[in-house]
């Protein structure tokens, strides 16, 4: 069956099944050549050793005599080891040879052979008959030599020939089975190297591809070039988009919110500042929902096509937890980094935004004055970034359905937070071949949270 | 005397059964059932080694030997004699009845190994490959020089008529057809074959059917020597008779060498009994050393001894002197210079 | 400290404008790239707060054509998210960026940040009677002695400093001082003002108790 799935192997089967055709046809011609060459010869054979016995006839005292030479039979034997038969005949009267030869369906005219096919002493034989007019007494009397031979040298010799010929079409078959395979690789590296360019690309790599191809592939091309093109364009649509409606639903929030606060200076009942607090906790509430929902789904986005660039994690822990410094201080939180140097293959990108998520939980749920402790140390193949902080731990519930989404932990009491921040750490961890791991740490206060990444 | 009746011979085969000429008979009786029926030409002294081997080799098989002339054997086969194995020194009609269906196909390992010229369409198959020499008496030798060539030994006849006036031996070719076939085979091949004839024939040659009696001759000094003669059969005579009266000449010129073959009849039934005795003659014929056998293996006419001529050879071309017109014609003349007196 | 605040937004630049000069702080508003350009022109900035998209052109853009030439520090206001945005802000040369809606306290804190990161500017000093605050650097001086703050005392004595002689109620202190999203109890104001008091003994800077109505800060004249 031809595989419908690779043009190559259907372009192999295509040239190889042409040359199987070619090969069969071209064995089938040789062979009937070779046949006909070799009764065609056999005919010769014949026809002169007939005409060698007919040229030794004579008339001598009124009677026909005449030899057979010995080459006349001796070069029957060339061709093979054939039966040989033979018959003189002078009118209906048996000069010599074998009388019960088959019958001649009529005589040659005199000076040519007449060919005939029969059976004889069960085998097919083949006859040269000539004849001649020899004056025997007072008319000429017409003499007809017969040589008869079986047909196993020409079948010997044709079915070599065929065997040869087969032979032949086979190695012809399997070189061009061979040079087959090469052409359809040959045909097809332009697509491959096509193909590769592409693959080659990064994510967000939509240029234009811009290579001679066969005019064959220019179309392909040519769609390839303009759905990168929409492609493209549609990204940065709906990236666009995405920056429109945050703009569009965040800014009013800033207004409300900023609003609400200087609103909350100039009221001094207890229970109109409770309500405006209650507005500002909503407003940041639905704002870090929708900033999380958008993280993921980038992070989501992007971690299906992963770029991967080399990344030193201690350089992304300082630059991460020196851009959230001053939220720390806010709260007199100290951040502590313990660090060494420790290389992955990643998306800086992700990673920032993984630890960015940890660091900010770690923050939020740690009481004024304390301390989180940034640490990375390696472990074999693996290099571990732990994120140690002072706050209330995990609870009681199943620390890995924390990582689900919109699930949050149970003593989270009432810290705005949407439940996304570990989904997307989980998620982003995984698509680099990592993993999350969770603890409460074990006779103190706090959580212990542990980015494992693979190293590079 | 051989007459064929090309024409008539399934005629023949239809209607008559010939009474056999038997010149000798023999029966190795075996173990079993098997009686392997085989019709030669070969002597008892000369062959009954070969039997007993065989017998040694498969002492089940009972052998029932006959052996008659190649003349007789011919027609006993065509005629439908029911014989399992047909051993001849008559290559020439050995190959005849193989061309006219009268042989059943055989092969096997050691006739594979055959070379192509001691085999015929894994019908006939040569085991022995025997040259024709000339014996002379040592006796009636002295004081003249030996000739090596035709032309020496037609030069020495003439030279030397009174000598030898009597006392020269050959087939007398209308009797023997061995001696017909080495014969016709010289007259082809050189033409010193006719002088000699010619001289021969004013000397009042003695003529035989067969070698052994023209040996016996030459022993005991009746012939001074005599021509076309079997060299198998010579050498082993030779080997028996220590005297020393005879010496074994090889023309120089030009010598026949006969193969002897087998061929199984079509109205054999001791097939594969027949196809043994193949076997081992056809493994004996490839034997590289001659050995204690009678006679010689197929490569004693190999490049070593007459690198200039191979053996007859198997094939149509034997016919042409089987035909009644050419034999009759060769014998005329053949007759025209035997019969001067 | 004079600001540029650039945003298109008129409610939200009132009230970002209003909240700053509360804070004693100079803002200039621009509504477009174009407004900027001219302000920065014809004044210097201690701090640019500026929004990315804007009417005629991205915040961005506009920040990666002028960072060659402009000194002062840039906080870049950002709708967006943090993945998709941050870097981008941040490779454009500006030195922090606070994503929209954002909490006043943590706006400041970023500002302090930045101006502290970034030095050379005017100083701020506050005289408070015979002693000196500088509320960027977190320090209180009086005579040869120097006194460092920690952060919530810092901006603690700052909303004081800011309303000397003015009582503040510790409603109005608790939402100067935390951000809404943890419930924090008027005891904890207590406790800060108690810890600021024992800090700042002997330089002359009182925190008084105004019974049922709030705290006011007393100097000693000089």
């Amino acid at each position: 069956m031809i595989g419908t799935g690779s043009i190559g192997r259907r372009l192999t089967f295509l040239l190889a099944g042409v040359a199987a055709l070619l090969s069969v046809l071209s064995w089938w011609m040789v062979t009937g050549l070779a046949r006909e060459a070799a009764e065609r010869t056999q005919d010769n054979v014949l026809a002169a050793s007939a005409t060698a016995i007919a040229e030794t006839l004579r008339s001598e005292q009124g009677e026909v005599r005449l030899e057979l030479p010995y080459s006349a039979f001796a070069m029957l034997g060339a061709i093979g080891e054939d039966r040989v038969f033979y018959r003189v005949m002078a009118g209906d009267e048996l000069l010599t040879g074998y009388a019960d030869l088959p019958a001649l369906s009529d005589p040659p005219p005199p000076g040519q052979v007449r060919f005939d096919t029969g059976t004889y002493s069960g085998e097919t034989i083949r006859m040269a008959s000539v004849s001649r007019l020899v004056l025997a007494g007072a008319q000429p009397l017409p003499v007809t030599v017969t040589m008869a031979q079986t047909g196993n040298g020409v079948s010997t010799i044709s079915a070599e020939l065929s065997r040869l010929a087969a032979v032949m079409a086979v190695a012809f078959f399997g070189v061009a089975v061979i040079l087959s395979f090469f052409a359809a690789r040959a045909s097809l590296r332009p697509l491959n190297e096509i193909a590769a360019a592409v693959s080659r690309r990064g994510p967000s790599d939509l240029r234009p591809l811009k290579r001679d191809a066969p005019a064959e592939l220019a179309p392909l091309m040519t769609s390839l070039n303009r759905l990168m093109e929409r492609l493209g364009q549609s990204i940065r649509r709906s990236e666009d988009f995405i920056a429109e409606a945050a703009h569009r639903v965040r800014t009013p929030l800033a207004v409300v919110r900023t609003q609400a606060e200087i609103a909350l200076r100039s009221v001094e009942d207890e229970a109109e500042k409770r309500r405006l607090r209650g507005i500002i906790r909503a407003v940041d509430e639905s704002s870090r929902s929708a900033g999380q929902l958008l993280d993921h789904a980038t992070v989501t986005y992007r971690a299906d096509d992963l770029t991967r660039a080399p990344v030193d994690l201690a350089t992304l822990v300082e630059q991460t937890s020196a851009a959230l410094e001053p939220t720390a201080a806010m709260k007199d939180i100290t951040l502590t980094r313990n660090t060494m140097p420790a290389q992955i293959m990643g998306d800086p990108v992700l990673l920032d935004n993984a630890l960015r998520n940890v660091l900010d939980n770690a923050i939020k749920y740690s009481p004024e004055d304390t301390e989180v402790v940034l640490a990375i140390t390696t472990e074999g193949r693996e290099v571990r970034i732990t994120v140690t902080d002072e706050g209330p731990g995990l609870g009681d519930g199943p620390v890995r359905a924390l990582t689900e989404r919109f699930r949050r932990g149970s003593n989270t009491g009432d810290i705005v937070g949407s439940g996304l921040g570990l989904t997307i750490v989980e998620d982003v961890l995984s698509a680099h071949g990592g993993r999350l791991e969770l603890h409460t740490r074990e006779g103190e206060r706090g959580a212990c949270i542990t980015l494992v990444l693979p190293l590079s | 005397m051989y007459h064929a009746g090309l024409a008539i011979i399934l005629t023949l085969w239809a209607t008559m059964a010939h009474a056999l000429t038997i010149e000798d008979h023999r029966l190795y009786p075996g173990t079993g059932d098997v009686t392997l029926r085989i019709l030669s030409t070969a002597d008892l002294e000369v062959f009954e080694p070969y039997l007993l081997a065989f017998q040694a080799e498969q002492p089940a098989v009972t052998i029932d030997y006959s052996v008659v002339s190649s003349a007789e054997l011919h027609r006993a086969i065509t005629d439908g004699a029911s014989f399992d194995l047909a051993l001849s020194s008559a290559m020439d009609l050995q190959f005849r009845l193989a061309n006219d269906g009268f042989a059943q196909s055989y092969r096997s390992d050691d006739t594979q190994a055959l070379p192509d010229w001691a085999r015929w369409r894994d019908l006939v198959f040569a085991f022995t490959a025997e040259p024709a020499v000339v014996v002379l008496s040592t006796d009636r030798f002295e004081g003249l020089e030996i000739p090596t060539t035709r032309q020496e030994l037609i030069t020495l006849l003439r030279e030397n008529a009174a000598d030898f006036a009597g006392a020269v031996g050959t087939y007398d070719v209308r009797e023997s057809g061995l001696g017909y076939l080495f014969a016709t085979q010289e007259s082809r091949s050189t033409d010193a074959f006719w002088r000699l004839s010619e001289v021969m024939g004013r000397l009042d040659p003695q003529l035989y059917c067969c070698s052994g009696q023209m040996i016996d001759d030459v022993t005991e000094g009746r012939l001074a020597l005599a021509y076309n003669v079997l060299g198998s059969y010579a050498a082993e005579r030779m080997a028996r008779d220590s005297g020393g009266r005879v010496q074994i000449l090889r023309m120089q010129d030009f010598a026949n060498v006969m193969l002897r073959t087998a061929i199984i009849p079509k109205t054999a039934t001791e097939r594969e009994a027949a196809g043994a005795l193949i076997d081992m003659l056809a493994r004996l014929g490839l034997r590289e050393d001659a050995g204690q056998w009678p006679l010689p293996p197929l490569n004693s006419a190999g490049p070593g001894e007459a690198p200039e001529y191979g053996p007859i050879r198997l094939g149509p071309a034997l016919m042409v002197y089987l035909d009644p017109l050419n034999r009759r014609t060769f014998l005329t003349e053949w007759e025209d210079a035997m019969e001067q007196r | 400290m004079r600001y540029l605040l650039v945003e298109d937004n008129v409610e939200l630049a009132d009230a970002v404008v209003s909240r700053l000069v509360l804070d004693g702080h100079a803002v200039d508003h621009a509504a477009c790239l174009a407004d900027a350009e001219d302000c920065l022109a014809s004044a210097k900035y201690d701090l640019i707060l500026l929004d990315v998209m804007l009417p005629d052109g991205d915040g961005r853009e506009f920040l990666a054509r002028s960072r060659a030439h402009l000194e002062t520090p840039v906080i870049v206001l950002t709708a967006r998210s943090h993945v998709s945005d941050r870097v981008g802000a941040l490779d454009q040369g500006a030195d922090d960026y606070i994503t929209k809606p954002f909490d006043f306290s943590e706006l400041e804190a970023r500002c302090r940040a930045v101006l502290r990161r970034r030095g050379g500017v005017a100083r701020n000093d506050i005289a408070l009677g015979q002693a000196v605050f500088d509320p960027l650097a977190g320090t209180l001086r009086h005579g040869s002695q120097t006194i460092d703050l920690r952060n919530r005392e810092i901006r603690l004595l700052e909303v004081f400093a800011r309303h000397q002689g003015q009582i503040l109620s510790k409603s109005h202190l608790m939402d100067r001082m935390f951000s809404y999203d943890a419930e924090v109890t008027e005891n904890a104001i207590e406790v800060y003002v108690g810890r600021l008091r024992r800090r700042i003994e002997g330089s002359g800077v009182r925190i008084e108790t105004v019974r049922g109505l709030g705290y006011r800060m007393e100097t000693s004249q000089p």
